[in-house]
């Protein structure tokens, strides 16, 4: 059994918390003392059905505002698949919590209104599952029961949104018609939607296929250095890290970034285990044949495919701080487990998040997704993310605050 | 990759960035299933090598003696650092006063002791095993927590947290809470002991004892428990779902000896774990307050 982790985007009105309530409720996710404190809570939906918003929103003031404020992380299981739903807000001035959760997320579900279609938000969001390399979009047509279950309606749904697929240039697509109210083809294929003849919502989310058919040349970012420097373990010297993509394995040649030192795998541990090659995502320990100088912050890469090591590069970022980006100041870049300092050379451009179009002036302020370049005061190890979205992103934090103000995704080398 | 193997990759990763980003964290031992998983992949992060963190464990008073028992056996075995918070100690002090009545509980007193050991030991992150689906004030709450210097916990000034990289800058007497297990369940818990073969203190499992009526819930009869004549004592086939102290503890009526029973328990259950737990069912927020107040 494997993980699925989810972002649901879309706004109350369109039916989201009724969506991600049915799911955990025709799953018997909530419990009877979960159900007990919602009923105590009292509140109810126009239509006089029990608000599962309740279950999402976790903090006070989204309690009494009704309204999802920040991310909350939901968690259910079915025999074939583990899944972990981001719930995020969908208005406006939360795209940093939709970034935050669409970032921690491999496939979006996109709900559209049928009586609405493609509107302003659903171009918001997919452009924001475009930005964040989400391996899969699942556009849910929700409310079909209000167009009197009418394959009109989602067939020239669907046809306007490839367009915009097309336009945004996002692949993996695919639709569900549903009525989440209602419960169509949410478990159950539904059996007044007889022409639509794909799968159930969680029939598709337990089969979907979200591993990538090639990986990337591995990367190893150290977190570590495990030395015990105890008698017998005199001269044990362990990196310890995450792995990302795949082929690390004994015997391979290493090169050190930004260092360029070269060594060989001599050999993989998973805690006590020893072995011969490595999977994507495992958290390892490695040993190279030479005694070279590594600590936290290098990064071990493939000598057949090194990274990039460079100082100025073009990025997307997505503006996180009510203090708006300051090109005067020196921030934090964190990638992996290396801190740098780097400054904002230059804001490229921002696009309008509602139309995609590029604004050539204008700062960057809150909510706010442009193109910056950056410098940085040494060298920074990364990826493009066209080649390995996993490997071309950071944060930056304003050293005076401490706080995370900028998501990063490196686009080229300037 | 299989999610157990996942969870226990990213649970690693996290432990191994408190160590390379902290000056002197500390790992908040409290006897229970949780943190004796941490303990367990803290072993996976950092052996052969020692723990970069010591063990805290905040003592009420009112712990199971089962649970005092199993902590000094795993830390005597595991060769690392205790250090003991004493409540009795911040309740001499006059820092914290104790509850009256029936329901008194030092529950919320552990507060106290908390912050001051943190304060004493000069601890700048202090790493706990609550998990997201517990409760829905921590369903909001990050890996990388950070408390202000009164412990305090804001949920509206949060930082947002990008794909898996973890901010942990923060300012001179600020610290950070920090929850590998965010992303793990009830069931993952026991299905990840159950592979691992992690042993557990004895009252997770099913056993004979003096349980009193509280509230609609069993109770431990235990000394410190005041018990009058109103009060139905009975002796009755229980274990714990959920094990913090004995006064805010309650217990389950279960035959389930082995841990595929329990598993078998829970997936069967249609209450929630901590629908056992005395602290939550004050009121509505009753979690997010505690944790606005610096609990973990």
């Amino acid at each position: 059994m494997n993980i699925l982790k989810f972002i649901t985007a879309g706004s109350v009105d369109d039916g989201k918390s009724t969506l991600i309530g049915r799911l955990l409720y025709d799953t018997n996710s909530i419990l009877d003392d979960q159900l007990e404190a919602i009923k105590k809570a009292n509140r109810k939906n126009n239509d006089g059905t029990v608000d599962l918003a309740i279950l999402t929103d976790g903090l006070k003031a989204e309690r009494e505002q009704g309204i999802t404020i920040d991310v909350a992380y939901k968690y259910f299981q079915t025999e074939k698949r583990k899944f972990i739903i981001a719930d995020a807000p969908g208005h406006i001035q939360y795209t940093r919590n939709m970034v935050t959760g669409a970032s921690n997320s491999e496939l979006i579900i996109i709900l559209i209104d049928a009586r609405k279609g493609v509107i302003e938000q659903t171009k918001r969001h997919s452009f924001l599952a475009k930005l964040l390399s989400l391996k899969k979009v699942l556009v849910c047509v929700n409310k079909m029961d209000m167009v009197g279950f009418d394959s009109a309606v989602y067939e020239q749904i669907k046809a306007d949104y490839l367009m915009l697929a097309n336009r945004l240039g996002l692949e993996n697509v695919d639709f569900i018609p549903v009525s989440a109210l209602k419960g169509d083809n949410i478990v159950l294929r539904s059996e007044r939607m007889s022409w639509y003849t794909g799968s159930s919502l969680l029939d598709y989310l337990e089969t979907i296929n979200i591993e990538d058919d090639k990986l990337q040349p591995w990367r190893f970012p150290v977190q570590w250095v495990i030395r015990p420097q105890t008698e017998d373990l005199h001269d044990y010297r362990g990196y310890a890290g995450r792995v990302l993509g795949e082929g690390l394995k004994i015997g391979e040649e290493v090169i050190v970034l930004p260092s360029g030192v070269k060594s060989t795998i001599k050999s993989i541990a998973l805690a006590e285990q020893q072995l011969d090659q490595a999977q994507n995502g495992q958290s390892l320990i490695v040993h190279l044949t030479d005694d070279i100088d590594i600590s936290r912050g290098d990064i071990l890469v493939s000598a057949d495919h090194p990274a990039l090591a460079e100082r100025n590069f073009e990025a997307n970022i997505c503006w996180f701080d009510n203090k708006s980006l300051d090109i005067n100041q020196i921030y934090l870049l964190q990638n992996h487990s290396t801190l740098t300092k780097v400054k904002i050379a230059d804001i490229l451009y921002k696009f309008d998040v509602n139309t995609q179009e590029k604004q050539y002036s204008g700062d960057i302020h809150l909510n706010d997704i442009g193109k910056i370049e950056i410098k940085a005061a040494g060298e920074v190890v990364f990826d493009l993310h066209q080649d390995f979205p996993d490997n071309s992103q950071a944060i930056l934090i304003d050293p005076r605050t401490n706080l995370t103000v900028g998501a990063v995704m490196i686009e080229r080398v300037a | 990759m299989d999610y157990l193997d996942h969870l226990e990759a990213e649970a690693i990763y996290i432990l191994r960035e408190v160590a390379g980003q902290f000056e002197n964290p500390a790992l908040l031992f409290s006897g229970g299933k949780d943190s004796i998983t941490l303990v367990h992949l803290a072993k996976k992060a950092f052996r052969p090598g020692k723990f970069p963190f010591p063990l805290v464990h905040i003592d009420t008073g009112h712990n199971f003696p089962e649970t005092i028992e199993f902590r000094d056996w795993l830390v005597e075995q595991l060769g690392e650092k205790l250090i003991v918070g004493l409540v009795q100690e911040s309740i001499d002090q006059g820092k914290a006063v104790e509850q009256k009545g029936k329901n008194a509980s030092r529950n919320a007193l552990q507060t106290v002791t908390l912050l001051d050991t943190i304060e004493k030991y000069g601890f700048d992150a202090c790493i706990g095993g609550a998990r997201r689906d517990e409760e829905k004030a921590r369903a909001k709450e990050r890996i990388f927590s950070v408390r202000d210097e009164f412990g305090q916990w804001d949920p509206k000034r949060q930082r947002p947290e990008l794909w898996n990289i973890l901010n942990g800058k923060i300012h001179k007497g600020e610290n950070v809470r920090v929850f590998p297990i965010s992303n793990w369940t009830e069931l993952d818990v026991w299905n990840y002991i159950k592979r691992e073969q992690i042993a557990l203190p004895s009252i997770y499992f099913s056993h004979e004892r003096d349980v009193v009526l509280r509230n609609g819930q069993w109770m431990a009869a235990a000394p410190f428990l005041q018990i009058d004549g109103e009060d139905i004592v009975e002796h009755k086939s229980v274990r714990f779902r959920t094990v913090g102290d004995m006064t805010c503890t309650a217990a389950v009526d279960s035959v389930a000896t082995e841990l595929d029973d329990i598993i078998e328990e829970i997936k069967a259950s249609t209450v929630s774990e901590r629908g056992a737990r005395m602290d939550d069912k004050v009121s509505e927020a009753a979690m997010e307050d505690r944790k606005k107040q610096g609990y973990f």
